[in-house]
């Protein structure tokens, strides 16, 4: 076993000395990049583009519903003909706002944002690989997400402007091109970007997978890998189930509009005139997209978790509380995402006797949720906190993910979700446990990993600013909104004044619209800080967290194949903080348990003869392959 | 020294697996979701009643066939190749490549058998979903021809023998896979139209 292992190093190490004697190009190394560095930084930058955008849309349509007599004629030279002659927002284009917005936070930003960014950046760094399974295929996903994004970017422009049925896109909105403006050319558009992101996600995912369980340093167990990478790795798998639903759905779909059939179109009348589909059904539509629609949620939020599980260690200074609590709950979570996809439902006509049983898996959800929460608070609990401003953002995800979290449990009540479906309630509570967590996530994430990807330190006092504003500025926008869906608002609304039971809101729809616009401006600290960092910030240090895991054992900017010489090998997992007798409080994964006698627990000092007689095996091994060359 | 390595490799670590061929078996996880998808929106969608009954066309008796054969032709190539018969490997690749075209026709067939009893792509779903999985199948068979005849010109090229089974091993990997995708869903219209 152990000479097997080592022969499989030697050759890899020599498989890419051979690829490294190019020379790398400016198109080479930052356009067509196959280095995964590179690439999560593309991902990265094409996601901060897209979540400008995605909130700059946000505040447009908070301007529309905190200020519904303002004169928007200032915008005009924006949105053009979409500010009307009153000086109004075009209820059409409000329709296209929210519709865009979630579309874009939702896969553009948090799904290729931050799983792009950090699947990519970390996998092969913390479990020790060169680069991904395959750098030709992470190059393609990153450009078929960049060409998605062109597509989607250009719907903005349409005259019959984006999509706008809905992030959900439910047919027969969607499907009929006489329904409203949006589901003209956007709504194609729509459907050609995502069927392109589609694919790029199951190529990263597959890459993914591929890489952790095939392309493991020496010593790295699964029960070694960081929690980073059990999360980047479930998110995958997950991916991996549940897009090619989606694909499926959206096919059907796009028969549906462009080729006359009838999967989910059944006794229509528009303007008075009957359609000729029959026979096909609407919910169809509903069952499929929320079986990726669901599953995705987790997508979208377990990077996030796993990145805040590994910043609160490290900075606690103290090992995660439960690791193997936290895979297990991970697992759980991966697996229950697919089982409870109807709860979106409750309301589509769907049998009660069903609906309670999607509402009792959902409701098991909140059981690995709240291990994991709970794991989170101990780990913090008398540790040596050391309050980065990644740390910040990870304690904040920990916020929002109880206070979004508890308004789940009302919302996976069937019958408490009758009322409360498609109201503001539904609004604030996904926007807290899902939203807001995972950006405070891909922020910590950012802040954390920063020196590893550009060799700097981004500022911390710009971080803190940063940090404050925008935790502040999330509550109070998304606090208030539980009120107005409680009230009974719905949400896609154009306007509020034009009902009795909700033009009592007007005062606090101001007050979230003006958090929203304030909130959103706060980025700018944020965008400040990480350009400027990124050529002006302090040199980095090698280790600048005292972190123990494998990325921080590279040079400070690790080239193509990101160690000079050999991968380093793992000797412990990775939340060695702090371990008593130790002379420092982490070991990094590097150092075997055979340095350090003074702090091995008694069941590590037996491991430490079977290491010794491994080191020795594979240094004789590689003495008789010196003296064959 | 290069081959002992490699002896050693395959040996002592029967459970890894080459990373290439591990991402072919994940993307046919992602082709089998879609097809998963498929029929059960088609168990749903029968469900609900006001479904066109028709009979399915008997070509699929033949198709069904020839993808069987074609399956055993590939994996006859496949032994050839681990013994180094080029010749056999030759016949074999050949003989699927032309199987696999042959399967294409008769799917294009059975559209119209199904045309002929008036069942159509646009009308009742019942008739939309047999479009689509067909469909469906057949654009993923034709990118499993287009691997095979990239493999087939390896062979002419020496390029795949007993020491270079990498890409002939995935070759055969995928069209099992679509095969056994045809006897599914073939199955699957037997019992549920």
């Amino acid at each position: 076993m152990t000479t097997a292992t080592v022969a499989q190093q030697d050759t890899a190490v020599h498989e890419h000395h051979d690829e490294h004697e190019h020379h790398d190009n400016f198109i080479t190394k930052y356009i067509f990049t196959t280095d995964h560095k590179m690439i999560a930084k593309q991902f990265l930058i094409t996601g901060i583009f897209w979540a400008i955008i995605g909130g700059f849309l946000s505040t447009l349509f908070r301007l529309q519903l905190g200020f519904p007599d303002m004169n928007l004629e200032f915008l005009r030279p924006l949105l053009g003909g979409w500010i009307d002659e009153t000086g109004k927002l075009d209820p059409t284009f409000y329709l296209a706002l929210v519709t865009m917005h979630g579309t874009i936070m939702v896969f553009f930003v948090l799904t290729a944002g931050l799983s792009g960014t950090f699947s990519n950046f970390l996998i092969p760094l913390q479990i020790g690989a060169r680069d991904m399974a395959s750098g030709f295929m992470n190059l393609l996903s990153y450009w078929f997400f960049f060409l998605s994004g062109v597509i989607m970017f250009t719907s903005l422009f349409l005259k019959t402007g984006p999509a706008g049925g809905g992030w959900v896109v439910y047919p027969p909105l969607s499907a009929l091109e006489q329904a409203i403006p949006g589901s003209g050319m956007g709504m194609t558009l729509w459907l050609i970007s995502m069927t392109l992101f589609i694919a790029s996600s199951l190529l990263g995912g597959i890459n993914y997978v591929t890489t952790v369980i095939n392309l493991r340093t020496k010593g790295m167990s699964f029960s070694r890998l960081p929690l980073t990478i059990w999360a980047f790795f479930l998110t995958a798998v997950i991916g991996i189930l549940s897009f090619p639903v989606l694909f499926a759905a959206a096919l059907l779909l796009v028969f549906d509009r462009s080729f006359g059939t009838s999967f989910y179109l059944s006794d229509i009348y528009v303007a008075g005139e009957a359609l000729p589909n029959t026979g096909g059904s609407p919910v169809l539509y509903q069952h499929l997209f929320w079986f990726l629609g669901h599953p995705e949620v987790y997508i979208v939020l377990l990077p996030a978790l796993g990145i805040t599980s590994e910043v609160i260690a490290t900075n606690s200074r103290k090992p995660i509380f439960g690791y193997k609590a936290m895979v297990i709950s991970l697992l759980g979570i991966t697996v229950l995402s697919f089982i409870v996809w109807a709860h979106h439902m409750f309301v589509s006509g769907m049998n009660p006797f069903l609906g309670s049983i999607f509402m009792f898996l959902t409701l098991i959800i909140a059981v690995p949720s709240a291990v994991k929460v709970f794991n989170y608070l101990t780990t913090l609990w008398r540790g040596n906190l050391i309050f980065t401003p990644a740390m910040l953002f990870s304690i904040g995800l920990v916020s929002f993910f109880i206070s979004g979290g508890l308004t789940g449990i009302f919302l996976g009540n069937s019958a408490i979700d009758i009322q409360l479906h498609d109201t503001y309630f539904v609004v604030a509570h996904f926007h807290l446990v899902m939203g807001s967590a995972s950006f405070f996530g891909l922020m910590a994430g950012v802040y954390h990993w920063f020196p590893k990807m550009f060799g700097r330190m981004m500022d911390a006092k710009l971080g803190y600013i940063h940090f404050w504003l925008t935790f502040v500025g999330v509550y109070m926008v998304f606090f208030p909104m539980h009120y107005i869906g409680m009230a009974g608002f719905p949400r896609r609304y154009y306007s509020w004044t034009n009902f009795e039971f909700t033009n009592m809101y007007t005062d606090l729809n101001m007050f979230i619209s003006v958090a929203a616009i304030i909130t959103f401006t706060a980025q700018a600290i944020f965008l400040f800080n990480f350009f400027y960092s990124m050529y002006r910030g302090r040199k980095a240090t090698l280790n600048p967290w005292n972190s123990t895991t494998l990325e921080w054992t590279t040079p400070l900017h690790p080239g193509h194949g990101n160690w000079p010489g050999e991968i380093p090998t793992v000797y412990r997992w990775s939340y060695d903080y702090s371990k008593p007798g130790a002379a420092e409080d982490f070991i990094p994964q590097t150092v075997p348990l055979s340095q350090t006698p003074e702090s091995n627990l008694p069941h590590e000092q037996e491991l430490v003869k079977l290491e010794l007689e491994i080191m020795k095996d594979e240094a004789d091994f590689l003495e008789a392959n010196e003296s064959k060359h | 020294m290069e081959s002992e390595l490699k002896y050693i490799d395959i040996v002592e670590q029967p459970i890894s697996m080459h990373p290439k061929k591990f991402a072919l078996w994940l993307f046919l996880v992602t082709v089998l979701m879609i097809f998963a998808a498929l029929t059960s929106a088609y168990i749903v969608r029968q469900a609900e009643g006001n479904w066109l009954e028709y009979e399915l066309p008997e070509i699929f008796w033949i198709t069904s066939g020839i993808v069987l054969l074609s399956s055993v032709c590939i994996q006859a190539a496949y032994f050839a190749a681990k013994k180094d018969n080029f010749l056999g490997l030759r016949i074999g690749m050949v003989l699927t490549v032309l199987l696999g075209i042959a399967f294409l026709v008769g799917q294009w067939y059975s559209w119209v058998a199904l045309v002929d009893r008036e069942v159509f792509f646009v009308g009742n779903p019942a008739g939309s979903f047999l479009y689509v999985f067909t469909g469906l199948h057949a654009a993923h068979l034709i990118s499993g021809v287009i691997f095979l005849i990239i493999v087939l010109i390896s062979t002419f090229r020496y390029k795949v023998h007993s020491q270079a089974l990498n890409t002939i091993e995935m070759a055969t990997t995928y069209w099992h896979f679509l095969g056994g995708l045809w006897l599914y869903l073939f199955l699957f219209l037997l019992l549920n139209h």
